[in-house]
């Protein structure tokens, strides 16, 4: 297997006041090299948590309650945390939605990219400058010398998605997770943030994890395309095979519900339901069961469910597939 | 720097508002001036009208504030009726005794606040953060003057490991050269050291006082400003890529957090202005704190229209001091 | 009532600690006078300066007085003037403070100017300065700390008006007819109430020490009343000597006293204003 981060049957709980919530339940997941894979999932199916475990940067909250995470084959997990830490920022980055908050509002944003470089490249001092203007000049910032000195409450909010992107990029790491980078810009600036993180990744061979909830943004940059469902995995494929062959219940009725994939307004549907609540002691095999249409005795037969092989490099996690 | 002058502008008005008010205190205080010689039976009428009319009372109230603006422009804060003396002159003496009181205890409880609230916040629920919200609802809650008698009890009386609680040095002992009127920093720089370890003596009880006085509300704002930081965004960005522990809780939390912990400083300074009249009180501190009670005591006005007017200039210094440190923290503050 | 009991029941063991010191002190006010085996005022001259025995739980005073005694009956005067200060000044100021607020104008420049300069001021001076001025008797230290407290409860009504009066409901009442002052007595002030009874019982513990500072003093209330502050500043004499039960026993009372407005306090924040839970 090459793939560059492989989740294996990850299980991240968070304890709350009233017990634990199972947030993550034996997700499943490779990203390859160079590849762009987009996570889809409606609001609260665990798509941020997943990103955070990959980082190291959960809750104190969160437990890990099993499974692994492999990054070049190396398990994060059992990796010393010293070296954790130097691999945050040099081997994986990640940006965030709301980038101005994600932004330090009182150091100048061309220093906030200087504290990573110099973390983990350690430039010799007086050519720090030119790195962090380089940066910022990849990111299609104009002005790199001059807008180094600007303070994040100066800048748009697309430009501090650039500047977020400046920073992750900064140390060329071989992966990159955007976790909904686009949230709360205007259109125009979503478009071409998406289109500058695609380029980047391109330019350097960077794997990319693009968490949205927006399916037909997702089909259009993505060469694969995961589907998370209340903390499952539930589907992954190639995304034109997502778009034209979904196989999953869940996903059939998510391509219904995008207004810009389905054929007419006519035949946009709601999906019917909602995610179960997470801290139930009698959370079903399949969390989508209750929701689903084809429903069957089967489904709720006690033992987990995993991903099987539906079709070469089309992995599915249902009983009842149509 | 427009932000400076506009600072400096806003506080002109205040500063003009504390003149009247002090003024107008001190004219309706019931203890005439020109009474406190009447007592005196020896002096009959013509007398205290002759007194009155020195004083200026005489005057319509326009005209007495008048003469008491060029009064104040020229330095003069008038003179003690009960001694006679210029109550400036009595001031420059005193001042530095309640400056390096009150320094001496904010220092102390920055120090033990500003770690304390810190390792509470990155530490919650443990031993540490118990402590401080101990210390932030405990410390609130003692009145000062009582915690000086206390530690007096404690550390003189019973320990007796504490010097008596009777002003700046002991009386048999020589103060040094004075430069800046600090004691301690007197005797250093004149190289005494067994002056500046009394000093240092005399001081610590006060200073100790004080500053538990001042603890609490550093210790609380400090553990829940680092608390809301810890939990922004930006750190996240921060842990996320890589930042060593030490740049994300210094330069990235903690400053931060300065922001809202500098203005509670300034706040908690001011407070212990007022706080300083009872502790000096306590522990024969000759400050101008001191000062001011004897006089409200012997119904001497003068001393204590003019206490009210240094601690209302000291309280807009600090504010002015406050925001200003404010805004070099933060950008968005100086515009 | 029944939000506080759930939330009580949920037990943060300082909320608990700070309603039990609470009802306590209001006990102790209300009926300490008939709950103590000595009177407060009676001095003994045979058992002048005792420390700490059966007979006298607290010991005595230099001119015999029982010292538990005079601890339990100045509750019912501290509480009294730190409630009579904190509620003149939390009605005055937020009457003037919601005005301000909602009319804007002249009028608001010109009290929050004067609110400006008081706060210039250290408060414990100002106080000090006004029961000067006023003259030295119980009612002008209640009105001394009033008029100090007076900045907060402006300062706090007049920006929860301003944030409130341009709001939907406002604008209903006032299309629907309503003058002026219905909106401001029906609407506006009701709604700001949270804040303000915050507010007050912060204040309460500040009332009760800056009333007992200024008669450690010698402001406001005089000899021979039984108040914490007197009692405290006639121990200073004696704690040299090693009579610490004079000035202890009054102190501690001062400190529970004040912990327990501070308790209650912080418990009525997380009550009522969970966005304020530090
Ligand atoms: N600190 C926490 N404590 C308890 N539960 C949490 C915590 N953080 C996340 N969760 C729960 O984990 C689940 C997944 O959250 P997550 O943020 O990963 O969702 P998401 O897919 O990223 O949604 P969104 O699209 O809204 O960002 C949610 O049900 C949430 O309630
Ligand atoms: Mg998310």
């Amino acid at each position: 297997m090459n793939a560059l981060l492989s989740v294996r049957g990850l299980g991240v709980d968070f304890e709350t006041g009233d017990g634990p919530v199972h947030v993550l339940e034996n997700v499943s997941l490779d990203i390859a090299p160079g590849e762009i894979t987009g996570i889809i999932g409606e609001s609260g199916s665990g798509k941020s948590v997943m990103a955070f475990a990959v980082m190291g940067i959960l809750d104190p909250a969160a437990r890990i309650t099993g499974g692994d995470i492999l990054f070049r084959g190396e398990s994060l997990l059992a990796m010393d945390p010293r070296r954790r830490d130097g691999w945050r920022g040099r081997e994986a980055a990640i940006i965030f939605q709301n980038p101005r908050a994600a932004l330090n509002p009182i150091r100048r944003v061309g220093d906030q990219i200087g504290d990573v470089i110099a973390r983990h490249d350690r430039p010799p001092a007086h050519a720090l400058r030119g790195r962090v203007e380089d940066a910022l000049r990849r990111v299609g910032i104009p002005d790199p010398a001059r807008r180094a000195r600007a303070w994040p409450f100066e800048l748009s909010g697309g430009q501090c998605q650039r500047i977020s992107i400046a920073m992750a990029l900064a140390c060329r790491p071989g992966l990159l997770i955007a976790d909904e980078p686009t949230t709360g810009l205007d259109v125009t600036t979503q478009a071409a943030i998406i289109a500058l993180i695609r380029a980047l990744a391109r330019e350097n061979g960077t794997a990319v994890a693009l968490i949205t909830h927006d399916l037909a943004l997702a089909a259009a940059t993505c060469d694969r395309l995961a589907i998370m469902h209340a903390g499952h995995v539930v589907e992954t494929a190639p995304a034109p095979t997502i778009l034209a062959a979904p196989r999953h219940p869940y996903t059939r009725a998510l391509l219904a519900s995008a207004p810009a994939l389905a054929g007419s307004i006519n035949e946009l549907q709601p999906i019917p339901g909602r995610l179960p609540d997470l801290r139930r002691a009698d959370l079903p095999p399949c969390r989508f069961a209750e929701r689903c249409p084809r429903r069957i005795a089967r489904c709720d037969a006690p033992g987990p469910l995993g991903l099987h092989e539906a079709a070469p490099r089309h992995l599915l996690a249902c009983r009842n597939p149509p | 720097m427009s932000m400076v002058l506009r600072r400096l502008l806003t506080a002109i008005p205040t500063l003009f508002g504390v003149v009247v008010v002090t003024f107008l205190l001190t004219r309706v205080l019931p203890g005439d001036p020109a009474v406190f010689f009447a007592s005196n039976p020896s002096m009959s009428a013509a007398d205290i009208a002759a007194v009155r009319e020195h004083l200026g009372l005489d005057l319509p109230l326009r005209d007495q504030f008048l003469v008491y603006l060029g009064n104040l422009m020229h330095g003069d804060l008038g003179r003690s009726v009960a001694t006679g003396q210029s109550v400036a002159a009595e001031f420059a003496r005193r001042l530095p005794a309640s400056a390096e009181l009150t320094v001496a205890a904010f220092a102390l409880a920055v120090a033990i606040a500003l770690p304390l609230g810190v390792a509470a916040a990155l530490r919650p629920g443990s031993p540490v953060d118990h402590a401080a919200r101990l210390i932030a609802t405990l410390g609130a809650s003692l009145p000062s003057f009582v915690t000086g008698l206390l530690l007096i009890f404690a550390f003189y009386v019973f320990a007796g490991i504490a010097p008596e609680p009777a002003g700046r040095l002991a009386p048999f002992m020589v103060e040094p050269e004075r430069v800046t009127g600090f004691l301690t920093l007197d005797a250093l720089l004149a190289g005494e050291r067994a002056t500046f370890a009394a000093a240092l003596r005399q001081l610590a009880l006060p200073a100790a006082a004080m500053a538990l006085f001042a603890l609490a509300p550093l210790t609380r704002m400090t553990r829940a400003a680092m608390i809301a930081t810890l939990g922004a965004d930006f750190i996240r960005t921060a842990r996320a890529a890589g930042l060593s522990r030490r740049t994300i809780i210094v330069t990235y939390a903690l400053r931060n957090a300065m922001v809202p912990v500098a203005t509670t400083m300034g706040m908690t300074f001011s407070y212990m202005l007022g706080a300083n009249v009872l502790i000096e009180r306590v522990f024969s501190w000759p400050g101008i704190g001191a000062f001011a009670i004897d006089s409200l005591i012997n119904l001497d006005y003068a001393p204590l229209q003019a206490f009210m007017l240094v601690m209302a200039a000291v309280f807009i210094t600090v504010n002015l001091a406050t925001d200003l440190v404010t805004a070099l923290i933060d950008p968005r503050a100086a515009r | 009532m029944t939000r506080i009991a759930r939330h009580l029941a949920r037990g943060n063991p300082l909320d608990l600690a700070g309603f039990a010191l609470f009802g306590l002190l209001c006990l102790t006010a209300a009926f300490g006078p008939l709950l103590v085996a000595h009177d407060p005022l009676a001095t003994d001259a045979a058992a002048m300066l005792q420390p700490p025995s059966a007979r006298h739980w607290f010991g005595t005073d230099q001119i015999g007085r029982d010292i538990l005694a005079r601890v339990v009956v100045a509750a019912r005067l501290d509480l009294l003037i730190a409630a009579g200060a904190v509620g003149l000044s939390m009605v005055a100021g937020s009457i003037m403070g919601a005005f301000i607020g909602y009319r804007g104008g002249w009028a608001d420049v010109v009290v929050s100017r004067l609110v400006d300069v008081m706060m210039a001021f250290p408060l414990f001076v100002l106080a000090m300065a006004l029961v000067a001025a006023l003259g030295n008797s119980v009612a002008n230290v209640v009105y001394a700390t009033a008029i100090v407290n007076l900045p907060f409860y402006i300062r706090l009504a007049r920006a929860e008006v301003r944030l409130r009066r341009d709001l939907g409901y406002v604008e209903a009442a006032r299309v629907g007819g309503a003058g002026d002052g219905r909106i401001l007595m029906r609407h506006l002030v009701p709604n700001i109430a949270a804040p303000l009874v915050i507010q007050g019982s912060v204040n309460l513990g500040w009332a009760v020490l800056n009333a007992a500072g200024l008669s450690f003093l010698g402001l406001g209330v005089r000899p021979p009343a039984a108040e914490w502050g007197i009692m405290v500043a006639e121990g200073v004499r004696f704690i040299a000597s090693g009579q610490w039960w004079i000035a202890t026993f009054p102190g501690l009372a001062l400190m529970l006293a004040v912990l327990a407005f501070n308790l209650l306090g912080d418990a009525l924040r997380d009550l009522l204003d969970p966005r304020l839970r530090t």
